[in-house]
Parts: structure tokens; C-alpha cells; sequence
């Protein structure tokens, strides 16, 4: 069903600000509170805002199922990759070769305790990407899903 | 670099289901063919890893995995202080046991969806939820971490109940699915507040950490209760088995194969926690938890027959007497704790029994899949499971029949096939523990032999029926998948001497080597 | 004393949350109410971890050298996350199972969803 001008645009304007602020929490995952699951939840909120202003068949054409069921495809496939190229870099299943390895990824690790740097954390972060693309795809597939088994009531 | 990716089994065994999951909606985008293909891949590669990965135990003992780590075997690593604080992975022969179980009938069940849910819609979910399922069971029976134990668990119920609800079915099916996964949250929850509280007091989630560390007091026995009352749920013991019939009557058939698998994980996790984790010979009272399971044992076996004669429906017909026939293993193995403090009662029937327990569990697996295929394969040309309603099939689907009477034969424990051999190791040893619990065991033998003389009669026998004039033989890939789990169950019937020395020993010896469960992670004894 | 009861307060809270729960599952015919008692059971059992895990004045670990402070091994809050996601999963389905129940069977009440027994 589709709500009043001012909840629409409202739902309009926070969008972006929540994709935003769930992929800072994805990428920052292995420093602050929170991670993969929480930025794609977050993300997911800027979908489900969207979703609750508009009727479903207006949202299906910017958000559609296929391309959400994609994300979570493509996310867990990455994941498991991740975890494959452990053994490529010679050691177990999710293996942190890029750790401490310098580039982008594996900076090393400042002198003891400290809030730490952004770079430090080698695989982890792709790992969080990977399940940030994972969950925004996942949870905005169950939202749409239960939306489209939501019967119409005009007022 | 054989070598190599022998030593990377345990990770494989989890991941090529997993990643097989989440490519098949990426190749249903290219068409049923690609799908198919890659169902039938991922299925093959799994149940290759699997066995591979059982040869390699039984060949060489214990195989650890670290996951994480610079170098598999690293279970602690330097800085830690003595804790293994990654997740590992640690398969004992028991563990291989369950694996290969998983692996066999994970194939045949591939095999057979496949030609089975031909017809149906949404395919893509299906076949990405069986992986997770698969994964769930694989994951449950080789892991060394109590959590990982509780996500696993959680993987193969939320799985198995969005596979049970699949096919909605005038809401029957999602009827069945919600009870499933009811049950099952509930239980998982109770398994995680048990891991908290464990985790609370031993700062370790490590298994063999854990088993060293634990002190026996109240709070541990809180925990041993909460973990214990829900692993013997979802094995679907009596009195706690009211979930089974519903669930496994509305499931597709091929899923109610893999359910009956996931529930023995399930059994699996219940003997670790009591003989692994709580298995201390000193400190233990050994006899009260082996008559609390031979006492669930003897109820199920009973209670589970007397339900299934008057049944109609001939999935619910099989879904008690796979109660039932848990009952067998929870006897079987109950009577080896009970007399495991008394070392030459042990040595002369304990460890018979037990054996026959851990072999009735991989026999189970096979013929009662076999019976759920068929009586899927009965359903795929008539539709209807209703014994009433069918007759005279025997000349339409003689492959089905005789696939039929070759799971009915051998669940009723009749020579030559595989439900006989694990059956008489349980009379043998039972009746010197209790020649009553023998008896019981034998008379529930036979009214199981009756029921399905019943079913028989009723489904095969007869002229053949005017309404089924139409049915032909189900469809090679469904034979092919019953093949499999028949070649098992007659195989181990004509030679079980071979299973029994070669993967069975191994595992009664695994089950209640507790020091050497601790020792493959912490080192020394 | 008043320390004490402070760091018994999760706990407490965790009791009564799961009997709060308990007596949903249990008594409520509307299944919609149950299923809100299983999530309230999983809050608990998530309260419960994160409760264990609390060490007055530790630092996270992260860290090169070990450091002299007290860090906190943050195994229970990494449960909790796996936990809270599973529980997603699971409210989702179960949600999804009622809505299809109710579009089939025209109620959400357990009492008339009964087409299984026998």
C-alpha cells in the first residue's frame, strides 16, 4: 500500500544514509561492534524502509527479487572462495594469508594494545564484505517475499 | 598433491556441499540440464570426500582439521596458553562411521530427486536447501566444537524443516515443517544455554577441552540434562517422538530419507556428549545413563511397532517403526554404558552390544531410506499413500517391489540381509543382560516382520486395479538411487563380519576411548 | 552486596525472560504469540552468553605484544552474533510457515490446526 508524500520522501531520504552507514559497519567489522551480518542487516533496514512506503508492485521494479537472490548467491560463493584460497596460501580452510603480508590488507599490527588500524586485519574484511553482500541479499529476499504473500486492502 | 588435498578432507567435506548450495541458483539460470549436472557433481564429490575421508580414518586413526590455522594440525596454537582456541575438526572412527553413512545416502537421494522432483517447481530452493541439510549432517558428525556442533545442528533442523514444508500441500507439509521446526528451535536453544553454561565455567568450547577440564558438578549436570533431553528428541525417541510421524509423513519421501540420517546425527550427538564429554570412568555413574537409555531403547522399540500396525498412511506406517528401530541402537549401546564400569561384563557382552547399536545405526540409515524411496516411488505414480487405496502394483513396478521387499526383509531382521546381522548382535548381548529386554527386542522384531507383510500385501499384491492402469516403473534415476542403498543392505547382510571388523570395532573402540578422544587435541595422557 | 546484586541483575533478567517465554510456547493458542515467546527464548539464551562473557575493566584483545592489561577473550559475543543470525533465519521461516497457514487453514490458532493428528 502506498503511504502519505512525507513518509515516502522520508523513506526516500534515509535510504542512502543507511546503505552508508551499513557498509561503514561492514568495513569496519573487525574493529567496532559489529560486522558482515550487521552492516547487511542495517543495509537491508534501508530496503525494508523503502519497502513498508510503497505498494510492492512499484518497489519490485527497483528492487527486484533476482538480482537480491544474486547478492546472496554471489556472497556465499565468495565466502567459501575466501576460505578456499587458505589453502592456496598454504595453510588451513580460512587461513589468514593476507595477514601482516603488507598492501592494501595486511599492514601490521601496531605495538601493543591499541583501537587499531583499518588495514590490519588481511582476510577478514572480505570476509565481512562478503557476508554484508550475503545478508543484504538474504534478508530483503525474506522481506520482499513476505510482502508479495501480503494481501492489498484499499482504504 | 594427493597428498595435499588428503589433508584438507575435513574441510572439503563441509565445503563442496556449501558451495554446490549456493552455485545451484547460479546454474538454474542456465536451465534444468545445468542444474541437474551440477546436483549430481556435487553430490558425487561429496560422497567421494566423504568415503575418502573415512578410509583415511579407518586406516590411520583420528584426523584432525583446524580451521584458520597456518597449518591443519596446529590444535594449539603457541601463544594461546594451552587452549585450542580455533575450530576444529576432529573425526574418530565413530565420526567416519556417521560420515559414511551421510555420504552413501546423500548420492543415493541425489540420484533419486533428481527424476523425482522433475515435475515440480522452485527447484533451485530444493536442491540448495538438501545441500545445507547435508552439510548440516556432515558438519554435526565431524566437528570437535560444541558450538560449531550447535550451528550445525541448527543448519541441518532449519534445512530439513524448509524441506518438510516444501511442498505446501493444502498446509499439511507446512503444518508438519512448523512442528519440526518448533521442536527443534527449542531444542537447539537448550543445547546452546548447555554450551554457555559449559563455556561459563571451562572458558573452552573445545570437546576434548572441555571433557578434560570438567569437574562433575551441579551446574554440569544442568548442562548434561539440557543437552541430552533434545539430542534424544530429535532421534525421535519415545516420549519424545510425537514430531516424527507428522514430519516424515508430509516431507518429500527422498527428504524423509535424509531426515531419518539427520535425526541418527542427532543419536550421534547424544552418544558424544555421554560418552565423550561426560564419560569420565571415576567420577560417572555409568549404570543410572545406560538403563535411562536401554529404557528409552526398550519404549521406543515397543511403543514405536504397536503405533505403526494400525497406520494407513504408509509414510506414517514407516515413520513409527523408524522409531522403533531407534529404539534397537539406543538398547544396543545403552547396554554397553550400563555395564561399562564392570570391565569383564564389557569384555563378554557390553562391547557386542554396543557394536550391534553403532552397526543397527548405519543398517537403519540404509533400508529405511530405501523404504521411504520406494514408498515414494509409489506415490510419484499413483499418488496416494493411502494402503487402502493401493493394490496390485507388482506387475506395473517390479523393480520397486523388489526393492521394496529387500528394505522390509532386513528391517524385520530376516537372514540374508543387513537389519539381521546388527539385530542378532543385540539379542545375543542383551539376553545376557536381560534375557526380558532380549525378548522384548525379538517379539517387536516380529511384530515389525507382520506389519509389513501387511503393507506388502496391500501395495503390491492383488489383480492389478483399474485406477492404476496407467502406471508404469518409476524413472531410471530413481531406481538407480534405490540401487545404491539395496547393493548396501545386501552386501552387509551376506558379508557383516567385513563391516563389523573393519568400521565397527574401530568405532565401539572410538566410542569409549574418552582419554583418546582428550589426547588427539591436548597431547599426552 | 549492591555490586553483587548488580552482576546477578542479567541473570535474573535471563531467568524471567525465559519463564516469560516458556509460558508462551506453552499457553498461548495464537501462533503467532508463540512464535514470539521462541524469540524472546532466544533473547535469553543471548543475554544468558553475553552475561558470561562480561569482565569488569577488560580491554578488547587486540594486540601485538601481549600487553599487561586484562583482555577479554570475545569468544561469548561471537556466539551471541552467530546466534542472533541463526535466530533471524529461523523467526523468518517460522514466520513465513504461519503466513502460509493462515492463508490455508483461515486462522492462526493452534487449536484448529489439526490436520495431522491420527
Amino acid at each position: 500500500m502506498n503511504m502519505t508524500k512525507i513518509v515516502r520522501t522520508t523513506a526516500d531520504l534515509f535510504y542512502p544514509f543507511c546503505l552508508v552507514f551499513g557498509l561503514y559497519v561492514v568495513l569496519h567489522g573487525h574493529l567496532t561492534p559489529g560486522g558482515g551480518f550487521q552492516g547487511g542487516a542495517v543495509m537491508a533496514t534501508g530496503a525494508a524502509l523503502l519497502l513498508v512506503s510503497r505498494r510492492y508492485e512499484d518497489i519490485t521494479r527497483s528492487l527486484r527479487q533476482n538480482t537480491m537472490k544474486l547478492c546472496e548467491a554471489v556472497g556465499l560463493l565468495m565466502f567459501i572462495t575466501a576460505g578456499l584460497a587458505g589453502l592456496f596460501a598454504g595453510g588451513a580452510f580460512l587461513y589468514n594469508g593476507l595477514a601482516g603480508a603488507g598492501g592494501l590488507f595486511g599492514e601490521p599490527v601496531a605495538f601493543g594494545a591499541n583501537p587499531g588500524g583499518l588495514n590490519t586485519a588481511g582476510l577478514i574484511p572480505l570476509l565481512n564484505i562478503a557476508v554484508g553482500i550475503e545478508v543484504l541479499g538474504g534478508l530483503t529476499v525474506i522481506l520482499l517475499y513476505m510482502l508479495s504473500g501480503v494481501k492489498e486492502t484499499e482504504p | 598433491m594427493m597428498d595435499s588435498l588428503a589433508l584438507h578432507l575435513p574441510a572439503l567435506l563441509v565445503a563442496i556441499p556449501l558451495f554446490t548450495a549456493f552455485l545451484i541458483p547460479l546454474a538454474g539460470r542456465a536451465g534444468d540440464t545445468a542444474r541437474s549436472a551440477l546436483v549430481l557433481l556435487g553430490a558425487a564429490l561429496t560422497s567421494l570426500a566423504g568415503l575418502a575421508l573415512a578410509a583415511r580414518v579407518f586406516a590411520r586413526g583420528t584426523v584432525l582439521y583446524v580451521f584458520g590455522a597456518a597449518a591443519p594440525h596446529a590444535a594449539i596454537p603457541m601463544d594461546s596458553g594451552g587452549i585450542p582456541i580455533r575450530i576444529i575438526f576432529q573425526v574418530d572412527a565413530l565420526g567416519a562411521l556417521m560420515v559414511v553413512i551421510a555420504s552413501l545416502s546423500s548420492l543415493a537421494i541425489a540420484l533419486y530427486s533428481l527424476a523425482a522432483e522433475s515435475r515440480q517447481s522452485g527447484k533451485d530452493g530444493f536442491y540448495s536447501m538438501l545441500f545445507l541439510l547435508v552439510t548440516g549432517v556432515l558438519g554435526m558428525v565431524s566437528t570437535g566444537d560444541l558450538f560449531n556442533f550447535f550451528v550445525f545442528l541448527e543448519i541441518s533442523s532449519l534445512a530439513g524443516a524448509a524441506l518438510v514444508a516444501y511442498r505446501i500441500d493444502k498446509g499439511e507439509a507446512v503444518e508438519g515443517g512448523l512442528k519440526y521446526a518448533l521442536l527443534s528451535t527449542v531444542g537447539a536453544l537448550s543445547v546452546l544455554m548447555a554450551i554457555g553454561i559449559l563455556f561459563a565455567q571451562y572458558n573452552a568450547l573445545n570437546i576434548a577441552t572441555v571433557a578434560s577440564r570438567l569437574r562433575f558438578g551441579s551446574l554440569d549436570m544442568i548442562a548434561l540434562v539440557l543437552l541430552a533431553v533434545p539430542l534424544a528428541m530429535k532421534c525421535g525417541a519415545v516420549p519424545m517422538h510425537f514430531w516424527t510421524p507428522d514430519t516424515y509423513t508430509t516431507a518429500p519421501s527422498s527428504i524423509t530419507a535424509l531426515l531419518v540420517v539427520s535425526s541418527q546425527a542427532s543419536l550421534y550427538g547424544l552418544f558424544r556428549i555421554l560418552f565423550t564429554l561426560y564419560g569420565d570412568l571415576l567420577r560417572f555413574n555409568w549404570a543410572v545413563f545406560g538403563w535411562f537409555l536401554v529404557i528409552l531403547g526398550a519404549l521406543s522399540a515397543f511403543v514405536g511397532v504397536t503405533m505403526a500396525i494400525p497406520q494407513k498412511d504408509v509414510k506414517r506406517l514407516m515413520a513409527y517403526h523408524a522409531v522403533s528401530q531407534t529404539g534397537y541402537m539406543l538398547l544396543g549401546v545403552g547396554v554397553g554404558l550400563a555395564v561399562f564400569a564392570d570391565a569383564g561384563a564389557l569384555a563378554a557382552y557390553g562391547k557386542t552390544a554396543m557394536a550391534g547399536g553403532l552397526f543397527h545405526i548405519i543398517n537403519h540409515a540404509m533400508y529405511k531410506g530405501l523404504l521411504f524411496l520406494t514408498a515414494g516411488a509409489v506415490f510419484y505414480r499413483t499418488g496416494t499413500r493411502n494402503l487402502n487405496r493401493l493394490g496390485g502394483l507388482g506387475h506395473a513396478m517390479p523393480w520397486t517391489m523388489v526393492f521394496f521387499m529387500i528394505g522390509a526383509l532386513a528391517i524385520a531382521g530376516i537372514p540374508p540381509f543387513n537389519g539381521f546381522a546388527s539385530k542378532l548382535l543385540i539379542y545375543e548381548s542383551v539376553f545376557r543382560f536381560s534375557p526380558f529386554l532380549a525378548i522384548l527386542a525379538m517379539v517387536v522384531s516380529i511384530l515389525t516382520l507382520a506389519s509389513f507383510v501387511k503393507v506388502f500385501h496391500s501395495m503390491f499384491m492383488g489383480p492389478p486395479r483399474a485406477e492404476f492402469a496407467g502406471v508404469r516403473e518409476v524413472p531410471a534415476p530413481m531406481i538407480a538411487g534405490m540401487a545404491i542403498l539395496a547393493a548396501f543392505v545386501i552386501l552387509a547382510g551376506l558379508v557383516p563380519q567385513v563391516f563389523v571388523d573393519r568400521m565397527i570395532a574401530p568405532a565401539v573402540n572410538a566410542l569409549v576411548d574418552r582419554a583418546g578422544y582428550i589426547a588427539a587435541i591436548l597431547g599426552g595422557h | 552486596m549492591i555490586t553483587r546484586l548488580l552482576l546477578a541483575m542479567p541473570f535474573l533478567t535471563v531467568a524471567v525472560l525465559l519463564l516469560l517465554a516458556l509460558g508462551a510456547l506453552l499457553f498461548k493458542r495464537n501462533l503467532i504469540k508463540m512464535l514470539m515467546g521462541l524469540s524472546l527464548m532466544e533473547s535469553a539464551v543471548n543475554l544468558f552468553l553475553v552475561a558470561i562473557g562480561y569482565r569488569q575493566d577488560g580491554v578488547a584483545p587486540i594486540f601485538t605484544n601481549v600487553p599487561q592489561t586484562l583482555m577479554v577473550l570475545p569468544t561469548v559475543q561471537a556466539l551471541t552474533l552467530t546466534a542472533i543470525v541463526i535466530g533471524v533465519a529461523t523467526s523468518a521461516m517460522m514466520l513465513s510457515f504461519a503466513m502460509v497457514i493462515y492463508k490455508k487453514y483461515g486462522t492462526v490458532d493452534v487449536r484448529n490446526i489439526r490436520k495431522l493428528n491420527g
